[in-house]
């Protein structure tokens, strides 16, 4: 097929927000909302689209398309697989939905806010398509851009220490990343990542280009010790920008694992596992305890994401099917999960303007449609099975128990402490005592917070019923990926 | 000879019109918009002259003069950079009452210098031209001579100026003693390692070069030199000095020092990383806006020289790449000090734009993708400069220098971080008076297109640098 479909998909909401741009009218700018609306359920539609006419038989990247850009060996070089494709949709998925939460909670600006979320919407989407190192650094690292601004200029009171800490970490993270990425293209010659699986890369470079990434996509994991700014700007950002940033931006380095460090450098992979489990099990224990102790709606989620990230990098590296398979899985799911927790968050915050555990008590009484929403993610958080949570965690954990037993023992502690904080944060929130007269005057969630939490608990449980659609899609890129992994492994071994 | 003439076209045709529209300037009075369109006139007939002159390499005058594709992309670059710069400034200059006549025709004479400096393929060429310009430039900074951080800046600008042309100096004639020749061509045969005086001599030359770029440690002038001249002399001293110092720099490194690549790399390399490093610390804590570019043009330079520094031509590329990307986003960024009046005054400090994304959205947005683009964040502009450089850094392993180079672009973010948020996150109460500088909105907007869209098709400036180093 000629018509390069992938190119539209991203660009596509970078030409609308052009359009918002030329817009008039900053109060009740319908026909922004309008314009952001139509384009973002427009790539949602069209990224469906990609995924019912992929091929899930072929490990091949499909809709390829290439165009001379830098040089002759930095080219612009797109495609998705079974892997990216889910992650695509995830992206087109949650876009329309904050869209949708922005027009009640944004007050001020909004159409300055619905440019910079459809700009970072093509980032976003653009990190997924790269089939080249500097097109998928440049996406990962603009996306910086706007997630900046939505902190800074609609966030809270702390906004602008958040703001910095999020952009200084990352870019942090993320240089030397860029200097790994050319010295790729010194070693290989080129930047394209079909040739790079192929032409294999030294043995003595892998470990240095493997912490290289790994400084990058651990600050935005974010893996423990560099999760520090994740709180903060969760606990600063606006409703949208949260979700997009827990349900989108974290993916991303899950993604570049899966994509780049695992198929690049085996070798390094390999060596890198018992720190990755460490990492992942101090994230997972520590974090979930961090987690119980927080007054903040938001940064008890945010806390709680970091832990579940943890399973990620758990899953990844313990490079078996399962475990893969479970990261991915698991990935999604809290794309889903966490972005309807602070969704729910934000339902509450619009009315009373608090994000404090304390303000709150009771709203059962009060708000039974909101409580039964909230408990459905609360539960779908802890991993309840029937949910796409359980799932992802049990992948993951089936996986590393083919690895190590103590690593596993220690993770299946983490879940348990998982029920505890969510329990209890629904136990705080949802039960309890009425104190504040002011919850007994709020109302019920209304007809748009419906739809977007009642899309959210549709998925999140026909997906933890009926897991097969999304594992079929990334089944045979996984099988391919293990089989070359365990190539390397092998031959390397032979070395 | 005719042809020879030829050659020296552009040359001849800008001087002729300087001193022509100096007798104008002289003979008629308040003729400051009449010199001033002609100027521009000027400016864009010279362009012309060069883009119908052939790339051919030709050096005349016993080999003093060159002509070629690295001489006449620079002078493009020297002349599409002065004309925004002083069409842009323009308002600026009437309100602030500096719309003296020969305002204009001194800056074309430092062009002319430039011009020499570029082409020179010859000692004496070079520091003729060297001090044309450098005169001029005095000249200018003082240019506000009622006022007395104007002529303070001037005098500074000279004293120090002068005191590193004398070094340069001393090292031209020492590489005449030790090589025996002023040509560029005989001194690169001379000039190897076992010549150590000239090899001693390279270190004055370099000393110089490095004054007019404003390299770490010579760059102590640049700061005052920048906060005290009026705004529109800053903006040419910021963009057009560095590009044909720069390519002065390459020029010396690429011919006559081309043997002794060891010798100066090491010099170039901390220069590099010290201008790196202290243009980014040093911006954190400015208040004047003009005084943050002064130490960022600083930092700009130590990415510039970095790829100087790998002493290959794909180096060199990358750092023509660098500045001709640096001189687009400072334009535009002084473009948009032209815009920003309260109270009837031009703010410098930065607190001033507090506020102003509510008031002028449009010049928010665009000071907001200059600066980022000056952080060098993707996918702009900014980016892909620093990403030749490193890319060509790399490719000669020299990994310190990159990584070195990477971490100060984080603290530099910072700073530029610092302005954007009082552009966005601030409120301020007093309000913006509108400016009619349409010249300097169009500038502001040409500029940020190009950084926006610059990635669409990077290889377009690629493939014109690349035929720069072809001979």
């Amino acid at each position: 097929m000629n018509f390069p479909i992938l190119s539209t998909l991203i660009f596509l909401p970078l030409i609308s927000s052009f359009f918002i741009f030329l817009s008039k009218g900053q109060k009740n700018n319908y026909s922004a909302i309008y314009i952001s609306l139509f384009s973002s359920l427009a790539t949602f539609i069209l990224s469906i689209f990609v995924w019912y006419s992929m091929d899930f038989s072929s490990s091949e990247f499909q809709f390829l398309e290439e165009q001379s850009w830098i040089n002759n060996f930095i080219k612009f070089k797109l495609g998705v697989d079974g892997i990216s494709i889910l992650f695509i949709i995830l992206t087109t998925l949650i876009t329309p939905i904050c869209i949708v939460s922005c027009i009640n909670s944004v007050k001020d600006r909004i159409k300055e806010f619905l440019i910079a979320i459809l700009v970072l919407e093509t980032f976003m989407i653009g990190v997924f398509c790269s089939l080249d190192l500097v097109v998928f650094y440049l996406f990962f690292e603009a996306g910086l851009i706007p997630m900046f601004l939505i902190i800074g200029v609609w966030g809270g009171p702390r906004r602008v220490y958040s703001a910095f800490k999020f952009f200084l970490f990352t870019l942090l993270g993320s240089v030397l990343m860029l200097a790994a990425i050319i010295a790729i293209y010194w070693i290989t010659g080129t930047t394209d990542i079909t040739q790079i699986y192929e032409i294999k890369i030294p043995k003595e470079y892998q470990n240095l280009l493997w912490l290289a990434f790994f400084s990058s996509f651990a600050v935005k994991m974010p893996m423990w010790p560099v999760h520090t700014w994740l709180p903060d700007a969760h606990v600063e950002a606006p409703t949208a920008g949260s979700v997009i940033l827990a349900a989108i931006l974290l993916k991303m380095a899950g993604y570049g694992f899966l994509r780049f460090s695992v198929p690049m450098f085996p070798l390094a992979s390999e060596y890198f596992t018992p720190l990755i489990y460490t990492l992942s099990i101090i994230a997972i224990i520590y974090t979930s305890l961090v987690a119980l102790m927080q007054e903040d709606m938001k940064k008890l989620i945010a806390y709680s994401s970091v832990a579940h990230m943890g399973y990620v990098t758990l899953g990844i590296f313990t490079f078996t099917k399962q475990g893969i398979e479970g990261s991915i899985y698991q990935m999604i799911s809290h794309g889903l999960i966490s972005a309807a927790l602070f969704l729910c968050v934000g339902v509450v915050y619009d009315r009373l303007h608090s994000r404090m555990i304390s303000t709150y008590g009771g709203i059962v009484n009060y708000l039974p449609k909101y409580s039964f929403l909230f408990i459905v993610f609360a539960l779908a958080g802890l991993g309840l099975p029937g949910t796409t949570g359980f799932l992802g965690e049990f992948l993951v954990l089936t996986g590393a128990f083919q690895k190590s037993y103590l690593v596993a023992m220690l993770a299946t502690f983490g879940v348990v402490l998982g029920a505890a904080y969510m329990l209890w944060l629904t136990k705080r929130v949802i039960f309890g005592v009425t104190n504040n007269e002011e919850v007994k005057k709020m109302h019920d969630v209304n007809k748009t917070e419906i739809c977007m939490l009642g899309i959210l608990t549709f998925l999140v449980v026909v997906f933890g019923f009926y897991p097969a659609p999304l594992l079929e899609t990334f089944d045979i890129s996984v099988n391919n990926l293990i089989n070359n992994y365990e190539m390397a492994i092998s031959s390397g071994a032979i070395e | 000879m005719l042809n020879n003439l030829n050659i020296l076209l552009p040359e001849i045709f800008l001087t002729l019109s300087i001193f022509s529209t100096l007798m104008i300037g002289v003979f008629i009075k308040e003729s400051f918009n009449l010199i001033f369109n002609l100027s521009s006139a000027i400016i864009l007939f010279t362009i012309a002259i060069i883009f119908n002159s052939s790339n051919e390499t030709e050096k005349i005058f016993l080999d003093s003069f060159t002509r070629d594709s690295f001489s006449n992309f620079f002078k493009i670059l020297i002349l599409i950079a002065s004309l925004f710069v002083l069409n842009a400034s323009k308002v600026f200059i009437i309100d602030n009452k500096i719309g003296k006549f020969e305002y204009p025709i001194i800056i074309l004479l430092s062009i002319l210098g430039m011009f020499f400096m570029v082409s020179s393929n010859d000692i004496i060429l070079f520091y003729l031209g060297l001090e044309l310009q450098s005169l001029s430039l005095y000249i200018l900074a003082s240019i506000d001579r009622d006022n007395l951080r104007s002529s303070e800046s001037g005098i500074k600008y000279f004293v120090l100026s002068a005191l590193s042309s004398g070094l340069l100096l001393y090292g031209c004639s020492l590489l005449y003693g030790f090589t025996g020749s002023t040509n560029f061509d005989l001194i690169a045969d001379q000039l190897i390692k076992d010549n150590t005086g000239a090899v001693f001599a390279m270190v004055f030359v370099l000393v110089g070069l490095a004054f007019k770029v404003s390299a770490v440690p010579f760059h102590m002038w640049t700061p005052d030199v920048y906060e005290g001249a009026p705004t529109s002399i800053t903006s040419y001293f910021a963009v057009v000095p560095k590009v044909a110092g720069l390519a002065v720099l390459i020029k010396f490194m690429f011919i006559p020092f081309s043997n002794i690549l060891s010798e100066w790399q090491l010099i170039i390399i901390f220069i590099s990383i010290a201008s790196m490093i202290l243009g980014a610390v040093a911006a954190i804590v400015q208040k004047n806006i003009k005084r943050l570019l002064a130490y960022s043009s600083i930092g700009h330079v130590g990415y510039a020289l970095a790829g100087v520094a790998t002493g290959v031509t794909s180096g060199y590329e990358s750092s023509i790449i660098y500045i001709s990307i640096y001189v687009v986003m400072n334009i535009g960024a002084f473009s948009c000090l032209y815009l920003l009046k309260k109270d009837g005054e031009y703010r410098e400090n930065i607190s001033d734009l507090s506020g102003l994304s509510k008031k002028q959205p449009l010049l928010a947005i665009s000071f907001l993708v200059i600066l980022f683009s000056l952080a060098g964040i993707p996918p702009l502009a900014g980016f892909f400069a620093k990403f030749y450089v490193f890319t060509a850094v790399i490719e000669q392993k020299m990994y310190a220098l990159a990584i070195i180079g990477l971490l100060t672009t984080v603290i530099s973010a910072f700073y530029y971080l610092r302005i954007i948020k009082i552009i966005y996150f601030d409120d301020s109460a007093i309000s913006f008076d509108p400016v009619k500088n349409n010249v300097a909105k169009l500038s502001v907007l040409i500029s940020c297109a190009i950084l926006i869209t610059f990635f669409l098709y990077p290889a377009i400036l690629n493939n014109v640098v690349d035929a720069l180093f072809i001979n």
